[in-house]
């Protein structure tokens, strides 16, 4: 594919991302101006509460948005320096589920209920690769035994619902690696599992992401989640990103309202036990944004310029950026 | 805390039976195997497990809500079990549910000022002409508008619709609410506010919970005492804060570990359970965890002799290995 590109340049690099659904009521934009990379063999979490945004970005990045929603210019989405937004559809297809992965919540609503899922692997495999009926037999079981499904010859005859809700997990899991893809898009792989299965999938993620120098983008709401698992984490709100840093930067010292706000209200299992201390209101509707800085009517560090003028981007420390006008000029040392 | 527990259950049992005779599918789901506890006046009591544990089932059955299959609950000094469906609908006003998903829960065409009033009017709380107020009153106490109850539903969000499901729990007045998951299906920022909701209305009316979560830091934030729960047994039973202090049963020491953690990354430290729960219709001879167990003593004893719960410490544990050291 032409020029092979530095491995130091980004894997992925989305400018200026805009989602926006047309209703009766006017446009609105569920995503507002996103812009992130995604480095090669790494694990960016992009975390954010219902309404955020974070599903409807990680959508756009297969130009996966259902209409009436669509992704108006300038919005850019860069694999390896090839906008995704402006690809043929040959090329597209080449992307989805080849170059780049999906796992989704819910397993059970993505398999389809009267395939056995041996097959419905081997098709993914057969939509990117040729391969005799035999070869993709045994590159399907190789695949089961990867993503660590007990038994994987007898799975391959089994059906959805004769699996758990964590193997179901692992064969989509398997579905997605089927074309050897260069990054996986989990949305929220584990908030339908128990506690014990979410983390074994979670350290499965993590092992086949070393295996493969595959990177990782990891959308979820649980912040306790990303420690130890994420190199590096987005935080968003209301449509944008607000906060972003590396993993332990960000839990060490959260520069944005929002962030504190959500380390605050998150229970914690260790150390002093207090009275949780909670965001007051509701996140706000994509119709209903605020003006200014989105977070301003629920800040507790609300300052005057606040609601007239969004905040610029801040980087309190390196590889550390924060759009808050408190940041804005950080105190000397 | 009087002596005298407000709740006293012994020995719930609850099977179901599915499928029929004829299609030659008919099984048992062992859901409840003997459950016994006891909750004072004023406390929190939490009942924690996964999926197909039991804990749900067991708040059900207390309020009646299923028949239990066997066993006894004492609630205000009457079994709740032993009673005719009639003089049941007395005691529902000293207990109530709320549920995770208050959506469900709520009539879509009624206002929130009817649904939080339906209790008020076919328990005779207070007279006609007040119940506008109290429902005013009630709205206010969980903090909502009073304004609110013109609305409907599909208006509020999903910590508001919570808010309200627990003013129509309130309505009757009940000493005792069983919380079954209320805070699952919130985010962060609105569940701290639910939690801390649930904490005043405790302080303020002297409320007994039954807490029903998987979240043990959830849990830690709210209950006094915590029951683990695996396959319809009780594993582990101790105050919350020794429980996740020190854990005692391998499943407890398990469960721990997996709690996503925001504040140390011990990432090496973490038990990765193998496999699946078995299913509640199957439950294997012996410790119902054996399968999953990584406790290194774990031995043909637990594959065929059912662990009991006994006294380690301050705790009740039901493993045959477990000891009072540090594990």
């Amino acid at each position: 594919m032409g020029v092979p590109t530095p491995p130091s340049s980004p894997l992925l690099t989305v400018n200026d991302l805009h989602v926006v659904f047309s209703t009766r009521d006017g446009d609105v934009s569920p995503v507002d101006g996103v812009s992130f990379e995604i480095r090669r063999g790494e694990t960016l979490a992009m975390v954010g509460e219902s309404g955020c945004g974070k599903s409807l970005t990680c959508l756009a990045l297969l130009r996966l948005i259902p209409p009436p929603g669509h992704i108006p210019p300038p919005s850019q989405i860069l694999l390896d320096g090839q906008d995704i937004l402006t690809m043929a559809p040959e090329a597209l297809r080449q992307v989805r589920g080849g170059r780049i992965g999906m796992i989704f919540q819910d397993p059970s609503t993505s398999l389809n209920p009267v395939l056995t899922v041996g097959s419905q692997v081997a098709e993914a495999i057969a939509a990117h690769q040729k391969a005799s009926k035999r070869e993709l037999k045994t590159r399907v079981i190789t695949l089961f035994e990867e993503v660590g499904l007990p038994d994987p010859a007898s799975r391959y005859g089994a059906y959805p619902h004769q699996l758990s809700g964590g193997q179901r997990q692992r064969v989509m899991i398997a579905i997605a690696l089927a074309a050897e893809p260069d990054l996986l898009l989990a949305d929220e792989p584990t908030t339908a599992l128990d506690v014990t299965v979410q983390a074994q999938i979670l350290e499965l993620l993590d092992r086949i992401r070393r295996a493969r120098g595959m990177s990782i983008l990891l959308i979820t709401h649980d912040l306790g989640l990303v420690a130890g698992r994420a190199d590096r984490v987005a935080v968003m709100y209301a449509g944008q990103i607000v906060e972003e840093a590396a993993t332990e930067k960000l839990f060490q010292s959260p520069a944005h309202p929002y962030t504190r706000g959500l380390f605050a209200s998150i229970p914690k299992i260790t150390g002093p036990k207090q009275r949780l201390a909670p965001i007051p209101g509701v996140v706000p509707r994509p119709s209903r944004w605020p003006t200014g800085c989105r977070f301003h009517p629920r800040c507790p560090d609300v300052l005057s310029q606040c609601a007239a003028t969004a905040p610029p981007e801040t980087r309190p420390a390196a590889n550390h950026r924060s759009w808050c006008w408190l940041t804005e000029q950080p105190k000397a040392p | 805390m009087s002596t005298e527990p407000l709740l006293e259950v012994q020995d719930l049992v609850k099977h179901y039976q599915s499928g029929g005779w004829l299609s030659g599918t008919r099984q048992t789901t062992y859901a409840v195997n003997g459950v016994s506890f006891s909750i004072n006046a004023g406390e929190t009591l939490a009942l924690v497990g996964e999926s197909g544990s039991g804990k749900t089932t067991v708040g059900r059955t207390i309020l009646r809500l299923q028949e239990p299959t066997s066993g006894s609950a004492r609630f205000l000094g009457t079994d709740l079990f032993d009673m005719p469906r009639s003089a049941l609908r007395k005691l529902r006003r000293r207990m109530q549910i709320i549920f995770q998903d208050p959506y469900s829960t709520l009539d879509p065409r009624m206002t929130v000022g009817s649904s939080v009033a339906e209790g008020l009017e076919i328990h005779r709380i207070v007279p006609r002409a007040d119940i506008t107020s109290r429902v005013h009153a009630l709205l206010e106490e969980v903090g909502l508008d009073p304004d609110d109850a013109k609305k409907y539903p599909h208006e509020f969000s999903g910590g508001q619709r919570q808010r309200i499901g627990i003013a129509r729990a309130l309505a009757v007045e009940p000493h005792f609410l069983v919380c079954d998951e209320p805070v699952s299906a919130l985010d962060v920022s609105v569940q701290a506010q639910i939690l801390n909701l649930l904490l005043d209305l405790q302080r303020d009316r002297g409320l007994t919970y039954l807490f029903i979560a998987h979240d043990l830091a959830v849990v830690r934030h709210i209950a006094h005492r915590t029951i683990v729960m695996y396959l319809g047994y009780i594993v582990e039973e101790g105050t919350t804060d020794l429980l996740l202090t020190t854990p005692r049963h391998p499943y407890t020491q398990a469960l721990l570990s997996a709690v996503p953690d925001s504040e140390a990354a011990q990432v090496a430290d973490r038990i990765i359970l193998p496999g699946d729960p078995p299913s509640p219709s199957a439950i294997p001879h012996g410790c119902p965890f054996a399968s999953r167990c990584f406790h290194p003593e774990k031995d043909q004893r637990c594959r065929s002799e059912r662990p009991v719960l006994r006294t380690l410490g301050q705790s009740q544990v039901a493993c045959h290995y477990a000891t009072e050291e540090e594990a």
